[in-house]
């Protein structure tokens, strides 16, 4: 049996090729789109919308590959943007300890990523609907802790006065450095997120969600792998509390309140959860519709136009944008992300 | 051979791939498994008959931990793994496929073979794409191969065809290094051609591989097992050589005209 082993035909394909002609022309539009936007689609649309991307592409990691529905990801960002108020620098008149960035942010990201771990520890005991109850109650009840607590959190305020850093003489809170720095780390995300699918991990994450009982028969402790995708989606979301402390310039319990939390669901499920790039256009459209569904349609109802918006998606399409494009798509061409696009996924 | 196996079934302990222990498991009020005790060798191949209900996957659930006994003690090679975790077991050899084939329906044959391979080895957490000159990949290819799959390689395990599913669970059973195997209903909904390849295929493991196999066509259970144990009702009624079985009367009764002919 084991002494029989069948080559494979090698294939090469070139960077080009790998990269695929897809993202090569969205990665030229995101580059030059500073040259055609003001500052205020700059920051406002462009690197909002990235960070919520981000961390709905952590949230789009564990429902999409794991199966497993959070609503605790702007939770775990949280985390990453109190250890920022906390360690770095704040006007609220308390902690603000002023440690550089290269040692709150990095402090930052393990911190929120273990908490990650440790949400994920509880809530890998249950599994569909009760995934969701359970980590819409751990957000819940992190978001009365802060609130309630002066001692660490202070309070219903929380922290203002945070600023990003300025290195190389740039203050990376400035629009068009924000806006890069945004893409870069969205970028890295995301292509991280999109190589780990194929990896020895993404493909257990991906089988573990196929069919758990299995996988413990051929020897995988499913638990521990579980924990392990939660502490990856941990450090992704994270790394984007960090950025949106840094655009907020303020962390308080409202930012991981219920209603942000629910907003990242809505976010991951218009844009789909098939594939990385999901999460970053269901931000896109949900930032722009908060942005200007106040001027059309007036602040009350901008909400309901929101939700109206959720219902048609998912009616028409239960995977999203994303399972929208897939039917109307071009038949013909062969771009690697749309074979990794079908088999990545659920 | 079957004189080998008897005699060696009556050793002591240590020496036995398997040895159950009064192992019992109850559904509430419904006793599904009772004292069940049993002594396989290394590398003996057992069949199990037995009619539907008589809780032979039941048996199997216990061994590999997919559920624990409710009494009783099973040992693997000696040791006691009556309540060891169902991962933990695998990792010491024991293997099994599933009467309802429990596979990933997302994921391609390759893949599914590879993470089997995987699963009993180190790097379980890799977040690097496996290469192909990954020995785990070139195993699986060759399990691939064993089981007859290699044109189908690369497509979707929900799009297999019912008698390649069966395939594919085999080939899971076969990653690693198995030391004992726990086939339940292999040849279930497979034409008569599959069932050659099956017969095929059994045979055709190494002499050191023992299993358990449920099966309900006596003609194939006796072409692949030199041992059988009868269950009914949840326990073990009798055991003996093929000749032995089929010769007697109250096996022709309970399990030949329940449900057989
Ligand atoms: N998970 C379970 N929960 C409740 N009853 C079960 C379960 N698994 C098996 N049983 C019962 O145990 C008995 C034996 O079932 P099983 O082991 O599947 O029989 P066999 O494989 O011999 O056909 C049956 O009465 C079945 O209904
Ligand atoms: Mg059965």
């Amino acid at each position: 049996m084991s002494e029989l082993s069948v080559p494979r035909a090698a294939r090469a394909p070139g960077w080009f090729d790998r990269i695929g002609i897809g993202h090569l022309l969205l990665g030229a539009l995101l580059l030059v789109y500073p040259a055609m936007a003001n500052d205020f689609f700059l920051t406002q649309i462009g690197g909002y919308s990235l960070v919520l991307g981000m961390i709905a592409l952590s949230l789009m990691l564990l429902a999409g590959y794991g199966g497993m529905v959070s609503l605790a990801q702007i939770t775990v960002a949280g985390a990453a943007g109190y250890v920022v108020a906390i360690f770095g620098e704040n006007n609220s008149g308390i902690y603000g300890f002023g440690w550089p960035w290269w040692v709150y942010g990095p402090l930052a990201i393990l911190i929120a990523s273990l908490m990650s771990a440790l949400i994920g520890w509880v809530a890998v005991r249950t599994e569909g609907i009760y995934t969701i109850m359970i980590t819409l109650a751990v957000a819940t009840a992190c978001f009365y802790f802060a609130q309630q607590n002066y001692a660490l959190f202070n309070g219903f305020p929380g922290y203002n006065g945070l600023r990003a850093p300025e290195v190389f003489g740039v203050y990376w809170r400035d629009p068009v450095p924000f806006y890069y720095l945004c893409l870069f780390c969205a970028v890295l995300a995301y292509a991280a997120v999109l190589y780990g699918a194929r990896s020895t991990f993404g493909m257990t994450l991906q089988a573990i969600r196929d069919n758990p009982r299995r996988m413990r028969s051929i020897g995988f402790d499913v638990t521990a792998h579980k924990v392990f995708a939660w502490w990856l989606a941990g450090l992704i979301a994270g790394a984007a509390g960090i950025l949106l402390v840094w655009f907020n310039g303020r962390i308080s319990p409202g930012t991981i309140a219920v209603g942000p939390s629910i907003n990242i669901l809505v976010i991951a499920i218009i844009g789909g959860m098939r594939h990385p790039i999901g999460p970053f256009l269901g931000a896109v459209i949900v930032t722009l519709m908060q942005t200007f569904a106040i001027d059309i349609i007036g602040a009350e109802r901008f909400n309901t136009l929101i939700g109206m918006v959720f219902l048609i998606i998912v009616f028409i399409s239960p995977d999203g944008i994303l399972g929208l494009w897939e039917r109307v798509k071009p038949k013909a061409g062969g771009e690697d992300w749309r074979a990794s696009f079908r088999t990545s996924v659920k | 051979m079957a004189t080998t196996v008897a005699a060696s079934r009556l050793q002591g302990t240590g020496a036995n791939a398997l040895e159950l222990d009064g192992v019992g498991r109850t559904f509430g009020a419904l006793t599904a498994l009772s004292g069940i005790t049993m002594r396989i060798a290394p590398g003996e191949r057992r069949a199990v008959l037995g009619s539907n209900g008589a809780g032979k996957t039941t048996l199997f659930n216990t061994i590999t931990g997919d559920f624990n006994p409710t009494s009783g003690q099973i040992r693997f090679f000696g040791e006691d793994i009556t309540t060891l975790a169902a991962h933990e077991r695998i990792r010491r050899g024991l293997r099994r496929t599933y009467q309802i084939s429990q596979l990933f329906k997302n994921l391609t044959v390759r893949d599914s073979v590879f993470l089997a391979c995987r699963g009993v080895s180190r790097r379980r957490f890799s977040l690097l794409r496996p290469r192909d000159t990954d020995s785990a990949m070139a195993q699986a290819d060759s399990i691939i191969h064993a089981v007859h799959l290699d044109g189908d390689r690369d497509v979707v395990v929900g799009t297999l065809s019912h008698g390649q599913q069966r395939q594919l669970e085999i080939a899971l059973s076969l990653a690693g290094a198995p030391r004992f195997i726990l086939f339940d209903e292999p040849a279930a909904g497979l034409s008569p051609t599959e069932r050659r390849d099956l017969i095929a295929i059994l045979n055709a493991l190494p002499r050191h591989i023992g299993y358990i196999i449920i099966e309900h066509d006596l003609d194939v259970a006796l072409r692949v097992s030199e041992y059988v144990s009868m269950m009914h009702n949840g326990t073990l009624f009798t055991e003996g050589t093929p000749e032995e079985i089929e010769q007697d009367p109250r096996v022709q009764e309970i399990y030949l005209g329940g449900g057989h002919g």
